[in-house]
């Protein structure tokens, strides 16, 4: 299972080097999204430094839907789905595979939105282990769950327009307890506030991991 | 005359027995309704200090419970008996689609009422209560279940799908709940089921509570048993329709009597089809339609 997780992962993460859609195209999404959400809260920086770790974690998941999709559209071809159920991988490394790779791209993404903040809206960084914890737990549930949800989604014509759609409101404790995890580390927080909120997180991360790992199979052969 | 091969395929009647069960059980759910409505606007006291505004408690509670925790539970208890292999029958699933889309109903009752309730109470429609952000929430995803269920597909495909969909959400619920309360600790406890309250509840008042939690259960039952009954016969219709429409195109292929046998015609030319419509069989493309 392990052999087969490296092996997808690195599979994915090859396509992005070489096509470097999510650098070209998913990265700058989410920075015009920290742009946009700039220009709806005013010039003034203190309100855009309050509501920073919130902005931070909706940019993060709109971004999410996009790079599941990505994640899946390249299955989606060439029938290269059919493929993959008869290269004899494994499904539960290939569920945690294509979740790895995702997990990686967000997490470049996550770093350079974690600048923009700090540049853009002037949020102070107190406590950056912490912020970086957020990140990581936050971010492994996201790609679990959506790479759940783009398999279940991938063989659908509607695929574009559903995804977004089953996704965001289960991924809803992630930007809460992302978003409160922030708050905690950004300057003016008590960063204790936020260890309740990792454990969440993980709880989270474990569920849909478990999830992936037992239902892959099954989703595949149906989808 | 219909003959028996065609009547077969037509959508089977529910039996007698399941029928009758439906329409005694919405008989009730009709009079229990009645009765809740009487008891809580005529006979029941106003609150001392809530005033009439407590007469919502005999109902809005019901219709939570049963958009919440029946509906929900329920759904969720189908899909996972439909994914397992053992149980596995598409009885499952349309329990389930069922229960969803009652559920949905119950559940914007519930936002309805709670929001009529909440603006003279709290002065404001919404206010973001873990309680009433979950409630939410919950909408969202049995909203996200229905909108899968209409994506055309292959009636085992749809299945599983949306068993696995119910499965997902059904796993992220108690996340949400949790996340959802520590988000906003102002969260006001359970008010109304509260134990240590009910000995200050009027007598006809907890009575009426009562009664209105099993006419709305009495209310959604009946809406699941009509709801499956008419996703049955959907299903039933899809799958008649297309034997229907395959028994004309050989009664078309095969019979000279129906005068669509030019010479050439694919259908008569070593179509497997062709041995199993026997003419004896195929009756004329208006009865079969019938």
């Amino acid at each position: 299972m392990w052999r087969d997780t490296l092996l997808m992962a690195g599979k994915d993460l090859r396509i992005e080097a070489r096509s470097r859609v999510a650098l070209s195209q998913v990265a700058p999404f989410g920075v015009i999204a920290l742009v946009l959400f700039a220009f709806a809260l005013g010039p003034d920086r203190s309100p855009m430094a309050k509501a920073a770790p919130g902005l931070f974690w909706v940019a993060i998941l709109f971004s999410t839907v996009l790079a599941i999709q990505r994640s899946v559209s390249v299955e989606s071809v060439d029938g290269a789905r059919d493929g993959l159920r008869l290269s004899g991988l494994d499904p539960a490394g290939v569920f945690l595979g294509k979740t790895a790779a995702v997990a990686v791209q967000l997490l470049i993404l996550e770093a350079i939105l974690g600048v923009g903040v700090v540049l853009l809206y002037g949020a102070r960084m107190n406590s950056v282990w912490l912020a970086v914890v957020a990140c990581i737990a936050g971010t492994i549930g996201l790609a679990a769950a959506g790479t759940l949800y783009g398999a279940l989604s991938a063989g659908m014509r509607v695929r574009e327009t559903l995804l977004p759609f089953l996704l965001l409101p289960v991924v809803a404790p992630v930007l809460l307890a992302g978003t409160r995890i922030w708050q905690a580390a950004l300057a003016g927080g008590i960063p204790s506030q936020g260890t309740p909120w990792v454990r969440l997180l993980i709880v989270f991360d474990a569920v849909y991991l478990a999830l992936g790992v037992v239902v892959f199979g099954p989703i595949q052969e149906s989808a | 005359m219909i003959p028996q091969s065609a009547k077969a395929q037509c959508p089977k009647a529910q039996s007698p027995k399941a029928l009758w069960t439906t329409r005694i059980i919405g008989i009730a759910a009709v009079v229990s309704v009645f009765f809740t409505v009487w008891l809580g606007l005529w006979i029941t006291p106003p609150d001392k200090t809530q005033g009439d505004l407590v007469r919502l408690v005999y109902l809005h509670p019901a219709v939570a419970w049963v958009a919440l925790y029946l509906a929900f539970g329920l759904a969720a208890v189908a899909s996972l008996l439909y994914l397992w292999p053992r149980t596995r029958s598409l009885f499952w699933d349309r329990l389930a689609a069922a229960a969803v889309e009652v559920g949905v109903v119950f559940n914007v009752c519930t936002l309805i009422s709670g929001s009529i309730w909440g603006r003279p109470t709290w002065g404001v429609y919404w206010t973001w209560d873990a309680r009433l952000t979950s409630t939410a929430l919950l909408l969202i995803l049995f909203l996200g279940y229905m909108a899968l269920r209409r994506v055309p597909a292959d009636p085992e495909v749809r299945a599983k799908r949306c068993a696995f969909a119910a499965l997902f959400a059904a796993v992220d619920v108690p996340i949400v709940h949790f996340s959802v309360l520590w988000w906003k600790t102002l969260h006001q406890g359970a008010t109304v089921l509260n134990p240590d309250l009910s000995p200050q509840i009027h007598g006809s008042m907890a009575w009426t509570l009562l009664l209105g939690f099993v006419a709305l259960t009495l209310v959604f039952l009946w809406m699941l048993l009509v709801r499956y009954r008419i996703g049955y016969l959907q299903d039933q219709l899809g799958t008649g329709e297309l034997d229907t429409a395959i028994r004309q195109r050989q009664a078309e292929g095969v019979v000279p009597a129906a005068g669509a046998e030019a010479p050439g015609t694919p259908v008569s030319v070593g179509s497997p089809l062709a041995p199993v419509a026997q003419p004896a069989e195929v009756a004329p493309v208006s009865e079969v339609v019938r």
